[in-house]
């Protein structure tokens, strides 16, 4: 019998932070730039300078693991990382080892309804590293070029427990990750530009054991897709080896995305040993609880209580409330227009349905989006006051939406205020009863699809602006 | 890392293949023959070094840092970056603006 294996993940994700300058000199974190203009001696390690700590970054840190419900260390300490590889100039990275600023944290992901809390291992903080350009590809280029730019940005790394269990859940994981570190605005969290990475640590077991297999560590995932594609991919890979009786080797390996599969590296990391030891040129951290408390208090509302907000406070479906408050931008507008129009049940579906829809369709982030709450909010009085019909709304919203203008003038320029004058109305109803004297008669022996079918035609006459509600009204009057 | 008994510590031997591993590690090149006078000496360093275990530190704080400072920050302020001619001014090989070295990977 093929045995049932089970998907061991664990994430380690890297996140640059929305400091002005580097974390241990006073250099700027401003993405791209010429190479090597972002520098300083310090960033450079050239002999005799002194790194020390911006306490922004520190503040971030706090702030993040905070929000991550981490444990935040009375006594914390930075660490030389030693090894040889030209992107950073000191042939060491600035890490931390055994004391990380914040150790034991969890989050809670969301998969088909179910609630899973997955612990986080430890919050700490690094400096960045340089970035190598290689003319050519990475394996055929005779050389590598250096760029500094980066190097000394400050990078927090947040490493979970092995507790995810599918790729779903990574890319959940991720997914949450980032809402709440844009929540709380300590980065900008651009994975295109690198400011948020992720490794993976992935392993499979039989069903039921407790002892976790040997585990392979995934690198070079781009994108959100790539991580779930990477990981779906490794797995298979671990269950075949594991199947035609072979061994998982220990080893990192790159995701090749165009070829879809991934690849050892093992040739390339001989002897990893980083020989950690306490950073002599940096005075150790005594984080004050008073500090920390602040920093506490300051934390904004975060994306799981704004969704329990909604559904309490504003009956949303779980799905609904989800999906407004998965970016705070979004939930924002929400508000705001709830504000407007305080029917949050409409502008919920009005958002999660046409808004998003269009926003999709041209590729606008919220942020962008050319309407304002207020103008959505404008429009659905519009409706409510019987001004336009649902249908138009949509026509007109579309327009709003494509010319940023208020919806009072699209209504006027295009003459699309919706027919509740009764006795025009009335002209009409009679026209198409006697234009369809068969489907009347359908409606008096009791079928009562052949009254819809008399409302669209209306509907059709008045090129949709009639009343529809008043037009059923009049259609059952005078057919009684 | 585990606390090494006495006895153990003075066992505790540096090795050819160690010296090999660290002299890897911080890429040096060793001729044969230095290779034994690096592991006498090493293990010479390491038997003063023994001397410490005699001390009682059972209440003594690890040190982290040999200065009683702690908390010494910056304020996030962007300030003056050098001339890319000056950054690369030592380097050994240069392209352009960027540092040329070997192909690592």
């Amino acid at each position: 019998m093929v045995p049932e294996y089970e998907t061991v993940i664990g994430l380690e994700v890297h996140v640059e932070l929305k400091t002005n300058s580097k974390i241990f000199c006073n250099s700027t974190t401003a993405f791209g730039g010429e190479p090597n203009t972002h520098v300083c001696p310090v960033c450079l390690g050239l002999p005799g300078v002194l790194p020390v700590i911006n306490k922004k970054a520190l503040e971030y840190t706090i702030r993040t693991a905070l929000a991550l419900n981490c444990e935040i260390a009375g006594f914390s300490k930075f660490d030389r990382k030693n090894y040889y590889y030209p992107d950073m100039p000191k042939n060491y990275q600035i890490s931390q080892y055994d004391l990380p600023i914040a150790p034991k944290g969890h989050l809670n992901i969301e998969l088909d309804g179910n609630i899973r809390r997955i612990g986080i291992t430890r919050v700490h903080l690094e400096e960045d590293t340089g970035k190598l350009v290689h003319p050519g590809t990475i394996t055929t280029s005779p050389y590598s070029l250096v760029d500094y730019n980066r190097a000394g940005v400050p990078l927090m790394e947040i490493v979970s427990e092995p507790d995810l269990r599918s790729p779903e859940e990574a890319k959940a994981y991720l997914e949450k990750l980032k809402a709440i570190i844009l929540y709380i605005g300590v980065s900008d969290c651009k994975m295109e530009e690198g400011s948020l990475r992720c490794d993976a640590n992935v392993s499979v077991r039989v069903q039921g054991k407790e002892e976790y297999g040997t585990k392979t560590e995934i690198k070079n995932m781009n994108s959100f897709k790539s991580l779930q594609r990477a990981l779906a991919y490794e797995v298979e890979r671990q269950i075949e080896v594991l199947g035609n009786k072979g061994r998982i080797i220990q080893e990192t390996r790159a995701w090749d995305e165009s070829k879809g599969i991934t690849l050892s590296m093992r040739s390339k990391e001989e002897a990893h040993d980083y020989r950690y030891f306490p950073e002599p040129d940096l005075v150790p951290l005594v984080i004050d609880r008073k500090w920390v408390e602040e920093i506490r208090a300051s934390l904004p509302e975060l994306p799981d209580e704004r969704k329990t907000r909604y559904q309490r406070d504003y009956g949303l479906s779980a799905y609904d409330a989800a999906r407004l408050s998965a970016e705070f931008e979004m939930a924002d507008f929400f508000e705001a227009c709830v504000k407007s129009y305080p029917q949050p049940k409409i502008v919920s579906n009005w958002i999660n349905g046409d808004l998003s829809r269009l926003l999709n369709l041209h590729n606008i982030n919220i942020v962008a989006c050319p309407l304002t709450p207020q103008q959505l909010g404008a429009l659905l009085k519009l409706i409510e006051k019987g001004t336009i019909s649902g249908k138009i709304a949509k026509t007109v919203f579309e327009e709003m939406f494509n010319k940023g203008k208020d919806p009072e003038q699209i209504i006027q320029e295009k003459g699309l205020v919706q027919i509740s004058d009764e006795d025009a109305l009335v002209k009409i109803v009679d026209e198409i009863i006697t234009q369809n004297q068969k489907v009347v008669a359908d409606y008096r022996a009791g079928k009562d699809r052949a009254l819809a079918f008399l409302v669209g035609q209306v509907m059709k006459a008045t090129r949709g602006k009639a009343n529809p509600e008043l037009v059923n009204r009049l259609l059952k009057e005078k057919m009684q | 890392m585990d606390i090494m008994t006495e006895k153990e510590a003075q066992k505790q031997v540096i090795t050819t293949s160690q010296v090999e591993h660290v002299a890897l590690l911080a890429r040096l090149e060793l001729k044969e023959a230095k290779k034994d006078i690096y592991v006498n000496q090493l293990n010479d360093i390491l038997a003063y070094m023994q001397m410490l275990n005699e001390l009682d530190t059972e209440n003594v704080t690890p040190t982290a840092h040999v200065l009683p400072l702690c908390n010494v920050f910056r304020q996030d302020e962007v300030g003056q970056h050098i001339p890319v001619e000056k950054v690369l001014a030592n380097a050994p090989e240069k392209e352009e603006q960027f540092f040329k070295v070997p192909r690592i990977v």
